[in-house]
């Protein structure tokens, strides 16, 4: 978060992201997890919700890490952690995992953001420079799945905007955002622009603004996005 | 009953491997690596290879050795630049090494195209990235979608959990990612395995990737051998 005092002693933590975002996803969805906060969305969703959590090598069902010595080797997610199996999951190779999200059988790919346009589109592989990041499956998640939830934070640590009229890193889709989580807010994107639904406790639709190069449209004051946890 | 596809040693079943050979790795992830038949390229000649694998190698053991050892002179995969891949990168920036870096399902689909006779397809993943340089872009029903072309390899230098002798094939967990694809797409398809069984013993239906697609099979020398951990 930026140096600004009251941005940050507002900002939300990994943890009441993550917590905002498994809120907001539909009961049943079937969800693609990337690396980084998304990983922790899994940790507050309910289990009778139906949600299921796919994973781009190749598994329907991923369940919470195993005990400690009950880990297997043959048994891990897209971040090369651990996993077990939820009753009903399902395994297979890379050509049918890929079938899946390119073939828009994904609901929802929750996925790090480096920058987002007013318009939807995703930086999140890379930055500027040589040898530097990696694609792995996010070109194809971020075209294929029927919506993208990105998750960053609102601006870089010297301040800079990340939420941006066009973005300036190399992209990995466009218009493909539908929802922006961040630690001082929730903006939806729409076909009119970015709209704030909610701002972290304490800020107001100004404070976001401030640190938002598009003219966010507002539909009435924000909702608030509350502080629970520290991580 | 011994099967012709039954290699005595992962020495032998890649001995003929030649220079130039594109090289269809399988892996994700740590798992699902032919870890022993990597052992064995160290130790075989062969040079100015390709390989096409999901990352540059990880640390120093595996896919990484063959990279120290100058034997690899283009990696085809999706994510080049992990924190780990730091010997990858090295001969990278030395420019001692090519890189063509695709996103992941494109790789997966193109390797599938090898192996099914698709001569090219398009698809809307990458547009507008640099992954679509170089590209024909198309509007297909009112979408932009990039023309990709089949990945075939020389060789897929793969792993599965169990083999019959006749060459079927069974995966395990989330470690079958690529190796069922690549064994799809090169008409030399070396197998690692942990466990060899005689035909029948596997259900056909249970069969994952059917044995005209593997012409050699091997136990495993070392089961233990984990290059990515």
């Amino acid at each position: 978060m930026t140096s600004d005092p009251k941005l940050e002693s507002c900002a939300l933590k990994p943890a009441d992201i993550a917590r905002r975002v498994a809120a907001e996803l539909p009961d049943g969805a079937v969800v693609n997890l990337g690396i980084g906060i998304p990983t922790l969305v899994g940790n507050y969703v309910e289990a009778g919700r139906g949600v299921m959590f796919m994973a781009e090598n190749g598994i329907i069902g991923a369940g919470p890490r195993p005990e400690p010595g009950e880990e297997d080797k043959d048994y891990i997610n897209a971040s090369r952690e651990p996993i077990t199996t939820l009753p009903g999951a399902s395994v297979f190779g890379h050509a049918d995992a890929f079938a899946m999200i390119r073939g828009g059988h994904i609901d929802i790919a929750i996925m790090g953001a480096l920058q987002v346009s007013a318009r939807g589109d995703l930086a999140n592989w890379t930055v500027p420079g040589l040898g530097k990041g990696g694609i792995g499956g996010a070109m194809d998640l971020a075209a294929g799945a029927r919506e993208v939830y990105a998750i960053m934070a609102h601006t870089m640590k010297d301040g800079g905007l990340k939420l941006l009229e066009e973005c300036s890193y190399p992209l990995t889709a466009k218009r493909v955002v539908t929802k922006l989580f961040t630690d001082i807010a929730f903006i939806e994107i729409t076909p009119d622009g970015p709209v704030l639904r909610e701002a972290a406790e304490g800020l107001t639709t100004e404070d976001v603004q401030a640190v938002s190069e598009p003219r966010l449209l507002t539909n009435g004051p924000p909702g608030v996005l509350s502080r629970e946890e520290t991580p | 009953m011994v099967s012709d596809k039954v290699y005595p040693s992962s020495k032998a079943a890649i001995a003929d491997i030649p220079d130039g050979a594109t090289i269809l790795l399988g892996g994700f992830g740590g798992a699902g690596i032919p870890e022993n038949l990597l052992v064995a390229m160290a130790d075989h000649p062969a040079r100015d290879l390709t390989v096409v694998t999901n990352h540059a190698g990880f640390g120093e053991r595996g896919l990484a050795v063959l990279l120290r050892q100058g034997k690899v002179k283009k990696i085809i995969c999706s994510y080049a630049f992990h924190r780990s891949a730091f010997v990858f990168r090295e001969l990278f920036l030395e420019g001692k090494i090519e890189l063509e870096q695709l996103p992941q399902g494109t790789m997966a689909e193109r390797i599938r195209a090898a192996g099914a006779g698709i001569s090219a397809f398009y698809t809307p993943t990458g547009v507008g990235t640099q992954a679509a340089e170089g590209k024909e872009t198309r509007t297909i029903n009112g979408r932009d979608a990039l023309l990709e072309h089949p990945l075939p390899g020389d060789v897929a230098i793969i792993k599965a959990h169990r083999a019959d002798t006749t060459g079927n094939l069974t995966y395990r967990g989330t470690a079958a990612n690529f190796n069922p694809v690549m064994a799809t797409a090169a008409p030399l398809t070396i197998v690692e395995v942990e466990e060899i069984v005689a035909p029948g013993v596997i259900a056909p239906e249970s069969v994952h990737t059917p044995s005209i697609y593997v012409q050699r099979v091997v136990r495993g020398e070392d089961l233990d051998l984990r290059s990515e951990t």
